[in-house]
């Protein structure tokens, strides 16, 4: 894995902001007063004219995005995904969703892996938050490949949508000929015993668990959820026909997230053991991140363990 | 304005209030205190001021009104519905399942509406939006937005001024009914937002104080605001909750309350008396 090369999903977002600004002449970029961190600034660079740094009032710069949308505009707001989903969830959806304005909201630092700062910029509650708004699509890209055709994506759909994006580098586990599609899950690999849904940081953690339970003779099927909502409902169910349990991996709170929109699907129409891997209902903490992964359970480790409890569900 | 001129907005303004009582009443709830205090501003922009098109309800070059008071929609919904973007019978069906009138603006369903509020504090932003969007792409609309005076407790409200001060958005401008009645009691008792107009011009803003109901001087006002290069505009309106209806005015009470049938029929019969009395002026 020594050569696999990591970036942070956020840097495939801003890299596509800049193309989509520079293609589409109604195309807006907004962020407050965190332009350096969510990278934003390339779009500030690149075309100062497409972007509108509103400092640091979430709320006005959800509810003027909105504005800007009634107009006829495309507008990306951007911020951490605590202060986009949390401080402006209600502008997101009085102003934004119910009149399904064409606004997407691009949060980065979503999850633990924000690290050091703790965890007052820890947000693992945004999937559940966004996810309950109508009107609302939700998507949480696995890596920079899928980042970048996500961005590029949601430019070309109208209505609003929350994109998630992450602080800390990533392994880049999709090549080129990778394809997206919004509300489309991806099986990375077929097995028998277990499906393990992820998406996020955890899609390449979920990859490395299936080859170790293939190494202790557990077939595992891997699915990449980058789409939240609507989640893929064909393949969750084929999955649990197919191998007869499910282990959803998501750096989010187990509240609310993949693992409950799995559940719902699940439980509805083909009732098989669902285990979820993610952050115990309890707040983060400040460490660096790839420890903090491994303290609250998101990790390989935990992934291969959980799918073994999964399978003797089954009996 | 000549006196021709205000008869026939006063005229307008009578009907709209009307629409008022009947759209609450049908309905058996809504705000009628508000949307009377408002309703004079409102039938001024839509009747003298703004470029409409009721036929072209989302025509790109069109003046916009944000009603930040999203409470205060009977009044929008009446100079609308007497502006013909929708039948006036609709009125009888607000708040109904069955209509599009819901009981707080929404633009995916009410012809001529330029945006969904209801959640105080939003409209502005919103307003400001559209205003930034006026200026990035060279059109020469105007954008208008009425606030609730308890609406600018709302931390958001100071968010949008500042942002669009320090955007110089001149083609905004916004109104305060300043009725001084919140659903609590007064804003001094509640939590006094006053002085208002200084508050604005710390913020940046060019500010005029009026009577709200006196169409002249809301031309005024509209005038100046026009006049102001690289600064939005903030109307201070001083007005009388539950305008126009004798019992209810300057009664905190018909903050969110619909008249009974007595109370209908009483407040119908007055603005009826008004309008034939208008009606009969010689011009």
């Amino acid at each position: 894995m020594a050569d696999v090369k990591k970036i942070a999903t956020r840097e495939g977002y801003s890299d596509t902001l800049v193309e989509l600004a520079g293609e589409i002449p109604n195309l807006y970029v907004f962020d407050a007063d965190l332009a350096g961190a969510t990278k934003t600034s390339k779009v500030k660079k690149a075309h100062p004219e497409k972007f509108f740094d509103c400092g640091i009032a979430e709320q006005n710069m959800m509810s003027i995005a909105a504005g800007m949308a009634a107009c006829g505009n495309i507008v990306f707001a951007s911020s951490f995904a605590m202060f986009a989903s949390g401080r402006a969830f209600e502008q997101i959806r009085n102003s934004i969703a119910y009149p399904k304005l064409n606004v997407k909201i691009g949060a980065t630092h979503g999850g633990i892996s924000v690290g050091e700062d703790g965890a007052s910029h820890q947000c693992c509650e945004d999937i559940s938050l966004m996810r309950t708004i109508p009107n609302m699509t939700v998507i949480v890209p696995a890596d920079d490949t899928e980042a970048r055709l996500a961005t590029r994506a949601v430019a070309e759909m109208y209505g609003p949508c929350y994109l998630r994006f992450g602080r800390l580098a990533v392994p880049v586990v999709f090549g080129s000929d990778y394809q997206f599609e919004i509300g489309k899950g991806v099986v990375l690999s077929e097995g028998t015993d277990v499906t393990i849904i992820a998406n996020g940081l955890m899609v390449e953690k979920a990859i490395e668990a299936g080859k170790q339970l293939a190494g202790e003779g557990i077939s595992a099927r891997i699915v990449n959820m980058a789409t939240v909502k609507p989640i893929d409902k064909e393949l969750v169910l084929d999955s649990a026909a197919k191998t007869g349990a499910i282990v959803t991996a998501e750096e989010h709170s187990i509240i609310g997230g993949l693992g409950s929109a799995v559940c719902e699907v699940v439980c509805e129409e083909k009732p098989v053991p669902v285990l979820r891997v993610g952050v115990n209902d309890t707040f983060g903490k400040s460490g660096p991140a790839v420890e903090l992964l491994d303290i609250f359970g998101l990790s390989t480790s935990n992934i291969v363990a959980t799918a073994k409890k999964a399978v003797a569900l089954k009996k | 304005m000549d006196f021709s001129e205000k008869k026939q907005l006063s005229l307008k303004a009578c009907r709209v209030r009307r629409h008022i009582i009947e759209g609450t009443f049908h309905a058996k709830s809504g705000h009628p205190g508000g949307s009377l205090s408002a309703a004079d501003v409102i039938t001024y922009l839509y009747f003298k001021e703004m470029r409409v098109d009721p036929s072209n309800p989302k025509w790109e070059d069109r003046d916009r009104f944000v009603l930040s008071k999203g409470h205060a929609a009977p009044a929008l919904y009446g100079a609308l519905a007497v502006k013909g973007f929708f039948p006036e019978d609709e009125i009888k069906n607000l708040r109904k399942p069955q209509s599009f009138l819901q009981g707080h603006p929404d633009m995916k369903g009410v012809p001529g509406v330029d945006m969904s509020t209801g959640s105080l504090g939003q409209g502005v932003s919103c307003a400001v939006g559209m205003a930034l969007a006026g200026k990035v792409a060279g059109k020469d609309y105007r954008v208008y937005s009425v606030l609730g005076d308890g609406e600018i407790q709302e931390g958001q409200v100071w968010e949008a001024a500042m942002f669009a001060a320090h955007k110089k958005l001149d083609n905004l401008t916004i109104f305060v009914d300043n009725n001084n009645l919140q659903i609590d009691g007064t804003m001094d008792e509640v939590n006094s937002p006053y002085p208002i107009p200084e508050k604005f011009q710390a913020f940046g803003w060019h500010t005029v104080e009026i009577d709200g109901h006196d169409f002249d001087q809301i031309e005024n006002a509209i005038a100046q605001a026009k006049d102001v290069k690289d600064k939005p505009t903030a109307v201070i309106m001083h007005t009388v909750k539950g305008k126009g209806v004798s019992f209810m005015e300057d009664q905190v009470g018909w903050h969110g309350v619909a008249p009974n049938a007595e109370q209908y029929e009483n407040a119908m019969n007055e603005l009826k008396a008004k309008y034939d009395e208008l009606a009969a002026q010689a011009e």
